[in-house]
């Protein structure tokens, strides 16, 4: 009999992570019916103390984090806002806060930029009041946002304006980018909405058709060049209707993570649906063991894991077999193929299931609860 | 400064009409830091999104963007310190600073 000698199995070593997410709340006042926050939500009594906020901030300097990004939820819901950001600048963090803008005052922002904070974020839900107010589910909140995207400019802090599109304020996309222009914002973020999640139960209310998906490329390319040196246009483009799926965050465990409210550790936001993982808290252990020992973390680290047809085709470094999360919900396998791809056998059904659900007239939301 | 020197940074209507040549003055913008990076060894650029490894001669760059010194006159430095023709230098910084300004990294102050 033949003894099959195997080589160990020498890992190498990860690099540190660049980028840290810290949802400092689930809470939220808006509704927007695409939430990317898990469906069971952290209870405000759970959130880590300010405190273990910024013990967690100096690991992640210390781990070799350069930029942490304060979210949520709403994280001007945490009153302690202004303290951690100040914490994390005095760390050395770069610090950017992701916001709807309510909960925020002048006042409130004049001292988030004397506490440090280098760059805010401002998300909308499109480019008139009606859409944007009927969107989020909060009256008076796209007023709200023009104002305080004015306070951010007044203090001098760069400000990207987040735009999640969708079947239904899609046409308004060129509207947003003036929108963002005017505001005086250097950055706009175009992202699709990802159907993981809530936007599941919204599914029929918001998925693009190709047409827009095509229109809206074609546009964004346009205005690249028009706005070249006023604002930077960064697109994700909708992945239902594409051939290849998005490359995860440059690979699982490799740039960043993300740490819930209560201080679990995750590779990805959305990563608490694959249900075979253990996830760990900052509660109970460091930074640096989750990042490079836990288990969570290496699970799809590498391309190991992967099946076929993934493990040998020679797009696997460029998208890494897609979205683990993806995978999950739709193939119910995590480490399957993306069932984006087109060489992903569940492909065709996700096409087609796509294209229902944009000719689909449905225009109610159920609003995140 | 001479006339071939010049970079516009874009040529249509909606695009600040920006000259960037040897009189042009420049800084980082707010929200725009340079920081050292010890657990990479390296020196690093931080903007929104955006984490920038910078060579030696780029740190060099970006540390005499002052918002005061004209771009003649940091290059002028720059070729007695590194012993290169100064033109060469300029035409390098005008490069790079037309890319980062591009990327509204930087503040043209002048
Ligand atoms: S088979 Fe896998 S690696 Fe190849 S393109 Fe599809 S998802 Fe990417
Ligand atoms: S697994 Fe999916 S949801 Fe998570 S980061 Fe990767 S692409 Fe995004």
């Amino acid at each position: 009999m033949n003894m099959v000698v195997k080589a160990p199995v020498t890992r190498v070593r990860p690099s540190p992570p660049i980028a840290m997410l810290a949802e400092l709340t689930h809470r939220c006042p808006l509704g927007c019916p695409y939430c990317s926050n898990p469906l069971e939500l952290v209870k405000g009594s759970d959130e880590l103390s300010t405190a273990e906020w910024i013990e967690t901030f100096r690991q992640a300097a210390e781990l070799g984090v350069l930029h942490l990004h304060l979210s949520g939820g709403e994280p001007a819901a945490r009153r302690d806002l202004t303290e951690l950001t100040k914490a994390a600048a005095d760390l050395g963090l770069y610090t950017n806060l992701i916001t709807s803008g309510i909960g925020l005052t002048e006042k409130r922002l004049n001292e988030l930029a004397e506490a440090g904070l280098d760059h805010v974020q401002l998300s909308i839900q499109g480019s008139t009041d009606a859409m944007a107010d009927r969107v989020g589910n909060y009256r008076g909140g796209y007023a709200r946002k023009m104002a305080v995207a004015g306070w951010v400019a007044a203090t001098g802090m760069p400000l990207t304006v987040n735009a999640v599109c969708h079947k239904q304020n899609m046409d308004q996309i060129g509207d947003m980018l003036d929108l963002a222009v005017q505001l005086g914002a250097r950055r706009i973020e175009v992202a699709t909405v990802q159907f993981h999640g809530w936007a599941e139960r919204n599914r029929a209310a918001l998925m693009p058709t190709r047409e827009q998906v095509e229109r809206t490329t074609a546009l964004v390319e346009e205005a690249r060049k028009r706005l070249e040196g006023v604002l930077v246009i960064d697109y994700v483009a909708a992945d239902h209707h594409a051939r290849y799926p998005k490359a995860c965050m440059g690979g699982w465990g490799s740039s960043g993570l993300n740490v819930t409210p209560s201080g679990r550790v995750l590779p990805c936001h959305a990563a608490e649906s694959i249900p075979s993982l253990h996830f760990e808290s900052v509660r109970d252990a460091s930074l640096s063991h989750i990042w490079y020992d836990s288990s969570a973390f290496n699970a799809y680290r590498g391309d190991d894991w992967m099946q076929e047809p993934c493990r040998s085709c020679d797009r696997k470094h460029i998208d890494h077999g897609g979205c683990r999360c993806q995978a999950m919900a739709l193939a119910g396998d995590p480490a399957a193929t993306d069932p984006v791809c087109v060489f992903s056998p569940h492909h065709a059904a996700l096409a087609e299931q796509a294209t229902r659900d944009a000719e689909s007239l449905e225009t109610d939301f159920v609003y995140r609860g | 400064m001479t006339e071939d020197t010049a970079v516009e940074t874009g040529g249509n209507a909606s695009t600040p009409d920006i000259v960037i040549d040897g009189a042009t003055v420049a800084k980082l913008a707010r929200g725009v830091k340079l920081r050292e990076d010890p657990v990479r060894g390296q020196t690093v650029l931080l903007a929104p999104e955006r984490a920038l490894a910078l060579d030696d001669i780029a740190v060099a760059i970006v540390k005499a963007l002052d918002g005061v010194k004209t771009l003649d006159i940091i290059a002028a430095e720059f070729s007695e310190l590194f012993g290169a023709p100064k033109d060469d230098i300029l035409a390098d910084m005008i490069a790079f600073i037309r890319e980062f300004s591009n990327r509204r990294m930087l503040e043209i102050a002048r």
